[in-house]
C-alpha cells in the first residue's frame, strides 16, 4: 500500500520531529491513507504513477490471460472437447489453444498488421484503424486525466461528448461555409459545448461543494435525454421527414479529411488528438495554470492558503477537460461517423476514457500510449468478432481488468510472487 | 468544502450563535408554484380529467373521480401558493418549514400537474402507482445496498454492476434449475461476489472506491454482454428462459381499495422487499450490529480503539449489501422481463445511487427517493400512452436533475457518513 | 494492578521509534512519561494499547505476560486510554459512545440503551462528572468530551488508565479539574500513565517521572526537580528557554484591526468584535487555549474566512473583502498552524513549494508559463540560507522532517517583501534545533521592521517572542498586556478573567 515517498524509512535524518505516530502533524509521515477529501484521488493517482513499468506490463499480461480463459471457456469446440477431457485431454488442450490462438491472431491482424492482406497497403490498414479508434480515446482520456490531476473525477465524458457531438454536428449540417472554415467552426462549436457541459459540473462543485462524481454521472443522463429530445423534434435536430432520432448527415465542407487517401479511414482527428497531447503536456508541465491545477489536486487547502482560487481552478479544469472530451465528440460526428448525430454517438468512449486516463497515469504521454493500446483493442476486437465470432465485449473485460490490476500493485506482486518493495 | 461558499447570514446581537434558517423550501415552493401557474396560463386546458381508482377485486368499489381540469388545477395552484405563503412567513419568523407542509405541497402540486397533463383523458391511478412500484423495486434494493455500504464507509458506485450481475445469474440459474427461488439465491450470490471484488480492491488494497466502482461496472457490462452473446444467445432455450415469480394476492389486504392492488397483489420478491426495508432500518439504528456499522463509517479509528474490527465489519456489511442489491437484479429477469438482455438495467444502479444521496443515507428516505424516481419514470410511460403534452425525455430526466439539485444543496444539504470512501489503514 | 513494560522496541521501516523501553507502573500511582514531541511516547502507548505490535519486548500485567493483537485485548485486560485526539464518534450520543464495542443487548442483538445510560449516570455521579448521557458528542464542550473518554474507560473496568497529552485542548481551569480527576482516580486505586511534554503539569501531579528522548528512556526524574533540570533531560542538552531579542525599535501602527467578527457557515461566532494594532517592528503574540478563535483570527487576516465583518487595515489599505491572492500581494506572509495541511503541498518538490504562493506572475511566471531556471536558482539559494536539510531542491516536501518542512515554509514566506507576518503555531511539532532557528528568523524579521503577529498555544513561546501579549478567550480580547506580565496573570486571563491592572 501507500506511496513509497511517504514511507517513514525514507526520511532523511532522524530528528525527533520525524518520528511517526507520535503527534498528529507527523501522521503524514506514516503510511496512512489520505484522510482528506482533496487527497482522495491524489493518493491513488500517485500510487498508479509510482507503479513501475513492470507492474503495468504484468497487469496487461494478466488481463489478457484472464481474457483468454474466458474465450476458451465459452468456445463451443472447447466445451465439446471438455466432455471427454479425460479420455482425450489432447483434444481439449488443442481446442482451447486453437480458440485462444485464433482470437489473438485475429486481434493482431485487426489492429496492427494483417498478414492475410493482398498487398502492403492492405496489410498495414489495421494500424491506421487502430489510430482512428485511438484518436477519440486519447482526446477524451486527456480530458479525464487533466481533471484527475486536479483531483477531480470526471465521469461525465459521455455527457460532454453528447453535447459536443450535437453542437459540432449541428454546425456541420446546418451551415453552408467553405471547407476549412466550416470544419474549424464545427470543431470549435463541439469543444465549446463540451467545455460548457464539463464546466457546469466544475462550477457547481466550486460553488456548492457538490461532489463532481455524482454531478457528472447525473449530467450524463441529462445530456442523453436532452439530445434524445432534440433528435425527436423536427424543429430541433431531427432530420426532416425522419422518424428516427437522427440528424441530417454532415456537409462535405465540415467533414474531417482523410489523412492517407480514401483507402483508409484515418482522418484528421488523429492529428488533432496528437496536438491535444502536446498542448496538455505544456499546460501541465510548463504553465502557471498547470502548476495551480497540480497544487489544487495534491493539496487544495495549501493551494487556497497560497492565494490560489481553488473554486476557479475547478471550474477552469473542467472547462478544459470538457473541451478535450468535446474534441472526441466532434471527432466522432465530423470524422468517424459522418452520417448524422445519433444518441449513441459517444460509442462508450466517455467511459473508456476513464480507463485510458488511469492506465496512462494521467500523464499526457501515458494517455497517448494507453489510447493507442485500447484503440488497438477496439480495432482488433471488431476484427475478432467478424472473423472468430468472439463478441467484442471481451475488450471491455480485458480493459477493465487491466485498470483494476494496475491500481493494486500489491495484488500483482502477490500473484506473480514478486518481492514486495515495501519494508512493511 | 468551504471554498467560496458564501451565503448571507443574519447576525443577531447575541454573541455565540447566529441563527440561519434554510430558505430553500420557501424558494423551491415559490418556483414550483409559479411554474405550474405558468403552464396553466400558457397551455390552458378545458376538458375534464378522470382519476380511476378501482380494480375488480376490491371490497368496495371506489367511484372514478371526474373533475373539470382547469378549475381543479387552478385550485391546487392556490393550495400550493398558500403553502408557499406559510413557508415564507415561517422563514421571516426564523422557523423551519415543517415536513407536513412539504408533503401537502408535493401532493397538491403533483395532482395539479396530473390534472393538467391528463386533461381530456382518464388516469388509471392504480396502474400508475403499481407500475411505479414495479419500476422502483430494483432501485429500492439497490439503494438499500448502497445505504448499507456507505454507512460502513464504502462508497458503492458498483450498484449497477450488482444489479446486472444479479439479473444475469438469476436468469441463468433460474433457467437451468427451473426454480425461481434458486434464481433469486444465485442473484444474491452474484451481488455478493461483486461486493467481494469491491472489498478486495477498496478495503484490502486501498484502491480508490469510486475508481473500483466505475471499473467494476464496466467489467460486469463486458462480462455479461460477452457471456450473453457467446453463450446465452445460442442456447436461449436452456440458459435464458427463466421461470417467473407469480403474483400473490394477499387475502384481505389485497382487497383494500386503491392500496390493496398496489401494495398487496405483488410477487414474493416485493414482499421480501418490504421485509428487507424494515429489517435494514431496524438493524441499522437499533442493534449492536448497526451501531458498529455506523461507528465504522463515521470514525473507523475510534471503532478500532474499542476493539471493533473495522475492515472485517466493512467486508461483512458490503457483502450483505451486495446480496440485497443482487436481489434487485433478480427482479428484472424473474419478474419484469422474461429473459436476460445485454445492459438490461439501463443504468438503474446510478439512479439507486442517486436515491442513496437524495435519501441522505437513511434507509427509509432512500426507499422513498427510489419510489419517487420510479414514479417519475412510470408517469412518463402513462402520460405518453394517454398522449400528454410533456415530452417523455423530460420526465425520464427528472431523477437526475433532482439529484443534481440535491447534491448542489438546493434542497437541503445532506451529510454523508464522515469516513465514507476513506480506506482504513492501521498503523 | 502492576503494569510492567520490558524492553519494548518498535520500528517503522528503518526508523526506531521505541528502543528497548522498560517501565513499571503501580496501582494508586501517577506515572508521568515526559518527552518532546516525537520522542516516542505515543508510539509506546499505542503498543501498550494493542494498536501497534511491538517488534521486541513484552508487556506484563500482575506478572502475567500479555499478547495484545488489538485494542480489544488490551481493554479486556484492564487497560483504558484517553486519546489525544478523542476517539469519540461525533454524531453519536454519549451513551452510544460509551457502550460502543461493549454493548449490552436484548432480543436479536437489539441495543439496551437504557443500561448504557444508567452506566454513564452512575460513573458520572461517582466522580462528579456532570455528563448527560443523551447529549450528542459534537454538541458538548471539549472538556466534557474528555470526561466521556474517561467514562468509556471506566465503564470497561479499566485498572490502568493512559492519558495521552490530555491537556493540549483544555483551558488552565479545565486542566486543574483534570488534575483533580486524576488524583481521584489514583485514590480509587487505578494506575495512571500521564503522557505530556508540559513540565508544570508533571511537577504538579506526578509520583514518578520517566523521561524519554529519541525513543529511549534517558532516566527517571524526581517530581521535585526544577523546570530547567527536567527540560535539559528531555532535550538532552541545556535549553535556552528564552529567545535573544534586543529592545524593539517600533515604528508607526502598520496593522489596525477594528471590530473584527468572524463566524462559520453554521453561524457560530469564533472571533467576536476584536480590535488591536501592531506597530512596525513589533511582535504581538496571541495567547489563549486552543480553540478560542486564534485559528479564525489568523485565517481572517489572510482572507481565508468566508464570513468576516469589521475592518483590517494594513498600512492604511483595507484587507477585508479582498481575495487571499490580493492579500498576499499586499505583502502579508503566513505561516499556517498546520503546515502539512495548509503550508505545503507534500507531493510537490521543494522548488515547487517555494513558488506556491507566487504562481500568478513575476518572478517565476511570465506570460502564463513557468520560469524554471529562475525558480531553481532561487530555491537552491534559500535552501542554504534557511538551513533546510534535504538532498536537493527536487526532493518532495513530504519526505522532509517536520522541522525542515517548517523551515521551508518560513523560507518561502520571509523571502518575500513583507509588510506583515502572521505566524500561527510556528514551532508546533518541530525539533528543538529548528525551534531556535525559526524563532531567530521571526525576531530578525521584526528587527527589520516587519510587524509580526504570532499565535501560540505554548505560553513559553508567547512570552519568549512577544513585545506585547494579547489574550483571547471565546473569541474576545481579554486584554493586551506587556510581555513581562506574570504567568499566573496570563493563565487567569486565558480563562476569561481580567485581573486588575492587566491592561496595556
Amino acid at each position: 500500500m501507500s506511496t513509497p515517498d511517504n514511507e517513514p524509512g525514507s526520511e532523511p535524518g532522524t530528528e525527533p520531529g520525524t518520528e511517526p505516530g507520535d503527534t498528529r502533524t507527523q501522521e503524514s509521515a506514516r503510511p496512512e491513507p489520505e484522510h482528506r477529501d482533496a487527497d482522495r484521488w491524489g493518493g491513488v493517482l500517485r500510487e498508479i504513477a509510482s507503479g513501475r513499468a513492470m507492474t503495468a506490463f504484468l497487469s496487461v499480461l494478466l488481463a489478457v490471460i484472464v481474457g483468454s480463459l474466458l474465450i476458451a471457456a465459452t468456445d463451443e469446440a472447447v466445451r465439446d472437447a471438455s466432455k471427454y477431457l479425460f479420455a482425450a485431454p489432447g483434444d481439449f488442450f488443442s481446442a482451447a489453444w486453437d480458440s485462444i490462438w485464433g482470437a489473438y491472431t485475429a486481434l493482431f491482424r485487426g489492429s496492427i498488421y494483417n498478414t492475410n492482406g493482398a498487398d502492403f497497403e492492405t496489410k498495414i490498414r489495421p494500424l491506421t484503424e487502430t489510430c482512428k479508434f485511438a484518436a477519440p480515446l486519447i482526446a477524451a482520456g486527456l480530458g479525464v486525466g487533466l481533471a484527475f490531476r486536479a483531483s477531480m473525477f470526471n465521469i461525465g465524458g459521455r455527457g460532454q461528448m453528447l453535447m459536443a457531438g450535437a453542437a459540432a454536428g449541428w454546425v456541420g449540417y446546418q451551415f453552408d461555409l467553405p471547407w476549412p472554415l466550416h470544419l474549424t467552426l464545427a470543431v470549435v462549436a463541439g469543444m465549446v459545448a463540451g467545455a460548457l457541459w464539463g464546466g457546469l459540473a466544475g462550477f457547481l462543485k466550486a460553488r456548492t461543494g457538490a461532489h463532481e462524481v455524482i454531478l457528472t454521472i447525473m449530467l450524463n443522463y441529462v445530456a442523453f435525454y436532452l439530445l434524445f429530445y432534440a433528435l425527436s423534434e423536427q424543429s430541433l435536430l431531427q432530420a426532416p421527414g425522419s422518424l428516427n432520432p437522427k440528424s441530417l448527415p454532415m456537409k462535405e465542407s465540415a467533414v474531417m479529411p482523410k489523412l492517407l487517401g480514401d483507402r483508409y479511414n484515418l482522418h484528421l482527428g488523429f492529428v488533432l488528438a496528437l496536438v491535444a497531447v502536446a498542448v496538455v503536456w505544456w499546460i501541465l508541465n510548463r504553465s502557471a495554470l498547470g502548476f495551480r491545477i497540480r497544487a489544487v489536486g495534491l493539496n487544495a487547502d495549501a493551494a487556497r492558503a497560497a492565494g490560489i482560487n481553488v473554486g476557479r481552478t475547478y471550474t477552469t479544469v473542467m472547462l478544459i477537460a470538457g473541451a478535450l472530451v468535446g474534441l472526441a465528440g466532434a471527432n466522432q460526428v465530423l470524422g468517424t461517423v459522418t452520417s448524422g448525430i445519433g444518441v449513441d454517438l459517444d460509442a462508450g468512449i466517455g467511459f473508456d476514457a476513464i480507463t485510458v486516463a488511469l492506465l496512462g497515469r494521467s500523464r499526457p504521454l501515458g494517455i497517448l500510449g494507453a489510447g493507442l493500446l485500447f484503440g488497438a483493442f477496439k480495432a482488433g476486437g471488431f476484427a475478432m468478432q467478424a472473423s472468430q465470432n468472439i463478441p467484442v465485449d471481451i475488450v471491455l473485460v480485458v480493459q477493465s481488468l487491466i485498470v483494476l490490476f494496475i491500481a493494486a500493485p500489491p495484488l500483482i506482486q502477490a500473484i506473480f510472487r514478486l518481492p514486495a518493495k515495501e519494508a512493511k | 468544502m468551504s471554498t467560496d461558499v458564501s451565503m448571507p447570514i443574519e447576525q443577531t446581537p447575541i454573541a455565540g450563535v447566529t441563527t440561519i434558517v434554510d430558505r430553500k423550501p420557501a424558494v423551491i415552493f415559490g418556483l414550483a408554484t409559479a411554474g405550474l401557474a405558468l403552464i396553466l396560463l400558457f397551455a390552458g386546458v378545458s376538458d375534464d380529467t378522470t382519476f380511476r381508482l378501482a380494480t375488480p377485486d376490491d371490497w368496495a368499489e371506489l367511484p372514478a373521480v371526474t373533475v373539470p381540469a382547469a378549475p381543479t388545477a387552478w385550485l391546487l395552484v392556490l393550495i400550493c401558493a398558500l403553502c408557499t405563503a406559510v413557508s415564507v412567513s415561517l422563514l421571516l419568523k426564523e422557523r423551519r418549514t415543517p415536513m407536513v407542509l412539504v408533503v401537502v405541497f408535493a401532493i397538491s402540486w403533483m395532482i395539479g400537474f396530473l390534472t393538467w397533463a391528463a386533461a381530456g383523458a382518464s388516469i388509471p391511478m392504480v396502474g400508475l402507482l403499481a407500475g411505479s412500484l414495479a419500476l422502483a423495486v430494483p432501485l429500492v434494493f439497490g439503494a438499500l445496498g448502497g445505504v448499507l455500504g456507505e454507512r460502513a464507509g464504502v462508497v458503492n458506485i458498483a450498484i449497477d454492476g450488482q444489479l446486472l450481475a444479479g439479473a444475469f445469474a438469476a436468469a441463468v440459474v433460474g433457467s437451468m434449475t427451473g426454480v425461481t427461488w434458486f434464481g433469486l439465491v444465485a442473484a444474491m450470490a452474484a451481488g455478493m461476489l461483486v461486493a467481494l471484488l469491491l472489498g478486495l480492491f477498496a478495503i484490502s488494497y486501498f484502491v480508490d472506491q469510486v475508481i473500483v466502482g466505475v471499473v467494476l461496472n464496466v467489467l460486469i457490462i463486458g462480462l455479461t454482454s460477452f457471456m450473453f452473446s457467446q453463450v446465452l444467445a445460442p442456447n436461449a432455450e436452456s440458459l435464458n428462459n427463466p421461470p417467473r415469480f407469480d403474483k400473490i394476492d394477499i387475502p384481505v389486504l389485497g382487497g383494500i381499495p386503491l392500496i390493496g392492488p398496489i401494495l398487496f397483489r405483488q410477487t414474493a420478491v416485493v414482499y421480501i422487499l418490504y421485509v428487507v426495508v424494515a429489517l435494514v432500518t431496524w438493524a441499522l439504528y437499533r442493534t449492536r450490529w448497526g451501531l458498529r456499522v455506523r461507528a465504522v463509517g463515521e470514525h473507523p479509528q475510534a471503532a478500532d480503539t474499542v476493539g471493533i474490527k473495522v475492515n472485517r465489519t466493512r467486508y461483512r456489511t458490503i457483502i450483505l449489501a451486495g446480496a440485497i442489491a443482487g436481489m434487485g437484479g433478480a427482479f428484472y429477469t424473474l419478474v419484469s422481463v422474461p429473459q436476460f438482455n445485454r445492459e438490461m438495467t439501463g443504468g438503474a444502479g446510478y439512479i439507486a445511487l442517486a436515491a442513496v444521496i437524495f435519501g441522505k443515507w437513511d434507509p427509509i428516505r432512500a426507499t422513498l427517493a427510489a419510489l419517487l424516481f420510479g414514479f417519475a419514470s412510470n408517469l412518463q410511460g402513462v402520460l405518453s400512452v394517454i398522449g400528454s403534452p410533456v415530452p417523455s425525455q423530460f420526465m425520464l430526466m427528472l431523477p437526475y436533475v433532482v439529484t443534481i439539485f440535491a447534491v448542489a444543496g438546493l434542497v437541503g444539504r445532506s451529510r454523508a457518513p464522515a469516513a465514507d470512501g476513506v480506506p482504513y489503514i492501521k498503523g | 494492578m502492576q503494569l510492567v513494560l520490558r524492553g519494548i522496541t518498535k520500528r517503522f521501516g528503518t526508523l526506531v521509534a521505541n528502543d528497548r523501553i522498560s517501565l513499571t507502573v503501580e496501582s494508586g500511582e501517577i506515572h508521568c512519561l515526559l518527552g518532546e514531541n516525537g520522542a516516542g511516547k505515543s508510539t509506546l502507548m499505542n503498543v501498550l494499547y494493542g494498536l501497534y505490535q511491538a517488534d521486541e519486548g513484552e508487556i506484563e500485567l500482575d506478572g502475567v505476560v500479555q499478547h495484545f493483537t488489538g485494542p480489544g485485548d488490551a481493554m479486556a485486560a484492564g487497560i483504558g486510554m484517553v486519546h489525544q485526539h478523542f476517539m469519540l464518534i461525533p454524531v453519536f450520543t454519549v451513551a452510544e459512545n460509551v457502550m460502543l464495542g461493549n454493548e449490552s443487548t436484548g432480543f436479536a442483538g437489539s441495543l439496551d440503551t437504557q443500561a448504557a445510560r444508567e452506566r454513564v449516570r452512575e460513573i458520572s455521579e461517582r466522580f462528579g462528572f456532570d455528563v448527560n448521557p443523551d447529549a450528542v458528542v459534537e454538541d458538548i464542550p471539549v472538556g466534557v468530551q474528555q470526561r466521556v473518554e474517561i467514562i468509556k474507560a471506566l465503564s470497561r473496568d479499566a485498572e490502568v488508565l493512559i492519558f495521552d497529552e490530555p491537556t493540549a485542548v483544555l483551558t488552565p481551569q479545565e486542566t486543574d479539574e483534570l488534575m483533580e480527576i486524576m488524583r481521584q482516580l489514583k485514590g480509587a486505586g487505578k494506575a495512571i500513565v500521564f503522557i505530556t511534554h508540559k513540565l508544570r503539569e508533571v511537577r504538579e501531579v506526578a509520583d514518578k517521572i520517566t523521561v524519554i528522548r529519541l525513543g529511549k528512556v534517558v532516566g527517571e526524574a524526581d517530581p521535585k526537580s526544577s523546570n530547567a533540570e527536567l527540560a535539559s533531560m528531555m532535550v538532552g542538552r541545556p535549553v535556552e528557554l528564552t529567545v535573544h531579542k534586543g529592545p524593539g525599535n517600533f515604528g508607526d501602527e502598520a496593522l489596525v484591526v477594528e471590530g473584527l467578527t468572524v463566524h462559520d457557515d453554521l453561524g457560530r461566532v469564533h472571533v467576536d468584535d476584536v480590535s488591536f494594532t501592531i506597530r512596525r517592528g513589533e511582535i504581538l503574540a496571541v495567547a489563549g487555549v486552543q480553540g478560542n478563535g486564534q485559528t479564525e483570527l489568523t485565517e481572517a487576516l489572510l482572507g481565508l474566512q468566508a464570513h468576516v465583518r469589521g475592518s483590517i487595515r494594513l498600512d492604511g489599505s483595507e484587507l477585508v473583502g479582498r481575495s487571499v491572492r490580493r492579500i498576499l500581494e499586499a505583502g502579508v506572509g503566513f505561516i499556517p498552524e498546520d503546515r502539512t495541511t495548509d503550508g505545503l503541498v507534500g507531493g510537490f518538490t521543494i522548488a515547487e513549494n517555494m513558488m506556491l504562493n507566487r504562481s500568478h506572475g513575476e518572478p517565476f511566471v511570465s506570460h502564463g508559463s513557468l520560469r524554471l531556471d529562475e525558480l531553481h536558482e532561487f530555491a537552491s539559494d534559500k535552501l542554504k540560507e534557511y538551513d533546510v536539510r534535504a538532498p536537493g531542491i527536487a526532493t518532495l516536501a513530504s519526505q522532509l522532517s517536520g522541522g525542515n518542512q517548517q523551515k521551508l515554509v518560513v523560507a518561502r514566506e520571509l523571502s518575500r517583501d513583507l509588510r506583515l507576518l502572521v505566524a500561527a503555531q510556528p514551532t508546533r511539532g518541530v525539533d528543538v534545533g529548528s525551534i531556535e532557528f525559526i524563532h531567530k528568523q521571526i525576531v530578525a524579521g521584526r528587527d527589520a521592521g516587519v510587524p509580526v503577529l504570532v499565535v501560540s498555544s505554548e505560553l513559553d513561546e508567547v512570552v519568549a517572542l512577544a513585545d506585547r501579549i494579547m489574550v483571547l478567550y471565546r473569541g474576545r480580547v481579554v486584554g493586551v498586556v506587556p510581555s513581562d506580565t506574570p504567568r499566573e496573570v496570563l493563565g487567569l486571563m486565558m480563562t476569561g478573567e481580567r485581573p486588575e491592572g492587566a491592561v496595556a
